[in-house]
């Protein structure tokens, strides 16, 4: 890269943080888990990780997200789920979650806090929520 | 490019020569194979200061912390955590063999006292990339220095922050920017003293292989202040990682115009080189540091002038510690105020520490100043090996002091380390137990300072040998009660007559040993005796006949050979021919070889 002006400098930083984010989990209140079993990689759960990434970037929440991913949920026959932990909602486990519906959670459940009534599978069952 | 998971491995000196390297290329090598390596970042950062446990990998985003890892175990890491989620639950950090409960990385006991500003980025960002540095604030005190700040501001903001120098004296860094600014002359340096020397003191090496970048920027800052426009790093050449890391640095930011001509479109000019020092101890010492770097003979020269006066060729020099100018960047990013709520009343802000000795986590510290010594051996770095009874702990290498169990809730500032007759130093922490002797120590730091001293000033030339010579004579159990007293004159007068620090504080070890353990010179030199059994002379090896079985493994082992006797009977060694190597010892597995 060529010399930087100041404000190719200030770009330059908000860009990069925005990549090095992903990489923190301190002080993140809003966990999206992607259920990442065989099951779920088969239905598409790699494109639709990828698009909730894209997705809570282009949302502006990525100082508030972290993105994980876990392992096979139990619920195979909806595969890809998706499990929403944050401050101020039910925690929800989303069913059939395709890389088109992604968009759809990050806009609807964080950003206006409404839920995705046709993709609502349960709360988790009691053995995986730990308190 | 959206990844899934971000691998950190450790790539400081001490995880990289337990096969760190290895690792990490194994990792992207599987992560390759088994076809995922879109899916996640491998990245080597700085040192994460566990090195006790090293090397250490961190999985992200699941906080996964992983110790003791082996380039076997990256195929099952990529395997079961990248591709199905899990945690390999027999590397992860357990509190003790028997809970196998994940521990998170905050509840860690190392971790729960420390307080990371200089070591901020070790551990977390890619050191070889500028970009993750500048993710991280990086550069924003550069930007406030030269477009928000005038150089009185800076000044100023130095002043408020309280920061004084972390190479050991504790001088007030802003005191010493703003002499220097003031100094008539058009042409001024910026020095960085990355000679770090003390036997035992890593952290200037693990701030740069972590966080290169962090001096690079408080370095333009300095110039930017002072009116300097060239500046060298002088680091010794046994740093090769380092060095490595601080080229690359330098290089990104040339090509990122951080580091040139009109930096930013500022207008201000300033460029880095780095000089290798050859490895004399005396090149830590300022005056010293800066002969070498105008390529004459390491050696001290009066001061005053200072070197903010007439420094490098005799041009005012700013010339501060790898930890202090690791402190400025962030004190300029992130205000004074912040700067100086961190600390206690005179001495701001954190220091680090590099523990080692008979310690269960060695490994690199960082603390707020005001941390008492009780919690950084007992607390984070886990007490002593083995149940062992604590016995002190050298600070400030050989130019301090032995700090002994009564002194251990003293809180930790520039000036209650000097009370107690040792330094802050650069941060080196030995921590020694019941097995070591204090006269064999002091002989150590002694022989040390006898070869380092660079003899041009009589007191440190004669005065380090003699003062070996007695302590040599008291561990071979031929001293005599006047010779303490003999110590402790020519201590002082070293201390008092000597041109630098080497000299001046080469008594330290000694005096400091003689004040706190006067009992165990006494009984080497009365009863010839070393309750450590560390003083060779001293020692006697002898075999107690009850225990004794006769398997004649003492005598196979013994190299002189002076251990004889039957099959069966007890065996006997003849002191006359025996030469103390304690192999019979080590070799008897009845315990009936005893030492006395």
């Amino acid at each position: 890269m060529a010399k930087m002006s100041l404000e190719q400098l200030r770009k330059l930083r908000e860009d990069k943080r925005q990549d090095l984010s992903r990489r923190e989990v301190e002080g993140k209140e809003i966990q999206i888990i992607v259920g990442m079993g065989t099951c779920g990689i088969a239905a598409g759960a790699k494109q639709t990780f990828d698009e909730l990434v894209k997705a809570v970037d282009e949302s502006g929440l990525g100082d508030r997200v972290v993105i994980r991913q876990t392992g096979c949920m139990g619920l195979c026959y909806v595969e890809p789920t998706v499990e929403v932990v944050m401050p101020g909602m039910p925690t929800v486990i989303y069913g059939k979650m395709t890389s088109e519906t992604a968009k759809e959670l990050v806009k609807k459940h964080l950003v206006e806090k409404s839920l995705l009534d046709n993709h609502i599978l349960d709360r988790p069952a009691a053995d995986i929520v730990k308190k | 490019m959206a990844y899934k998971n971000y691998i950190l491995v450790c790539g400081g000196t001490g995880c990289e020569s337990s096969r760190g390297d290895e690792i990490f290329r194994t990792l992207i090598k599987e992560a390759e194979l088994q076809g995922v390596k879109n899916d996640v970042q491998v990245v080597k950062t700085g040192c994460f200061g566990f090195c006790e446990k090293g090397p250490i990998v961190k999985v992200l985003p699941q906080e996964s912390f992983y110790v003791e890892v082996k380039p076997e175990d990256a195929k099952e890491i990529i395997a079961e955590q990248v591709i199905k989620g899990r945690e390999v639950k027999r590397l992860l950090y357990k509190k003790d063999q028997a809970s196998s409960d994940k521990v998170k990385i905050e509840d860690i006991d190392f971790y729960q006292k420390q307080f990371r500003v200089v070591l901020r980025n070790c551990g977390v960002i890619n050191p070889e990339n500028i970009d993750e540095y500048i993710a991280r604030e990086g550069y924003t005190g550069l930007e406030r220095a030269l477009f928000k700040f005038s150089p009185d501001e800076v000044v100023e903001e130095l002043k408020k922050s309280g920061l004084r120098g972390r190479g050991g004296a504790g001088f007030p860094t802003w005191l010493k920017w703003d002499l220097t600014r003031k100094a008539p002359g058009d042409v001024k340096y910026v020095v960085c003293n990355a000679d770090e020397g003390d036997p035992g003191a890593y952290m200037n090496r693990s701030t740069i292989e972590g966080d290169p970048h962090s001096i690079v920027e408080s370095m333009i800052i300095c110039g930017r202040t002072i009116g300097a426009h060239e500046g060298y790093i002088y680091i010794r050449a046994e740093y090769p990682l380092a060095i490595e890391r601080l080229k690359i640095a330098i290089r990104q930011a040339r090509e990122y115009g951080l580091l040139g001509k009109d930096i930013l479109g500022s207008g201000y000019d300033f460029d880095l080189d780095i000089r290798l020092g050859a490895g004399a101890f005396v090149c830590g010492e300022e005056t010293a540091l800066l002969q070498s770097l105008e390529g004459k003979r390491g050696m001290p020269v009066p001061k005053p002038p200072f070197p903010a006066i007439k420094g490098l060729w005799q041009k005012p020099t700013v010339i501060n510690n790898v930890e202090t100018f690791a402190n400025i960047s962030v004190i300029m990013a992130k205000g004074a105020e912040w700067f100086a709520k961190i600390g206690t009343e005179k001495s701001k802000g954190t220091k680090t520490f590099a523990l080692t000795g008979k310690i269960n986590n060695s490994g690199l510290v960082e603390v707020p100043m005001g941390t008492t010594l009780r919690e950084i051996v007992f607390d984070i770095g886990g007490g002593i090996r083995n149940g062992k009874k604590f016995k002190g702990v050298q600070t400030g290498g050989p130019s301090g002091g032995i700090i002994t169990e009564e002194s251990l809730d003293q809180p930790i500032t520039y000036e209650s380390l000097t009370a107690l007759g040792s330094m802050m130093g650069s941060g080196g922490m030995i921590i020694m137990d019941e097995d070591d002797c204090v006269v064999d120590i002091a002989k150590f730091y002694m022989a040390f300072c006898v070869d380092e001293s660079c003899g041009k000033c009589a007191p440190c030339r004669i005065g380090t040998k003699q003062m070996h010579d007695i302590l040599e004579k008291i561990s071979n159990g031929n001293g005599v009660e006047e010779d303490l007293a003999k110590l402790e004159k020519i201590g002082k007068a070293m201390t008092k007559a000597s041109l630098c620090m080497l000299g001046g504080s080469a008594a330290n070890p000694t005096l400091s040993t003689i004040k706190h353990f006067r009992e165990d010179y006494m009984e080497h030199i009365r009863d010839h005796k070393c309750r450590a059994g560390k003083c060779k002379s001293l020692v006697v090896y002898e075999i107690d006949a009850a225990k004794c079985i006769g398997c004649g493994i003492c005598a196979r082992r013994c190299p002189v050979p002076c251990i004889t006797g039957e099959k069966k009977q007890p065996h006997v060694i003849d002191r006359a021919r025996c030469i103390k190597c304690g192999e019979c010892f080590t070799a008897c597995k009845f315990g009936a070889v005893v030492k006395k």
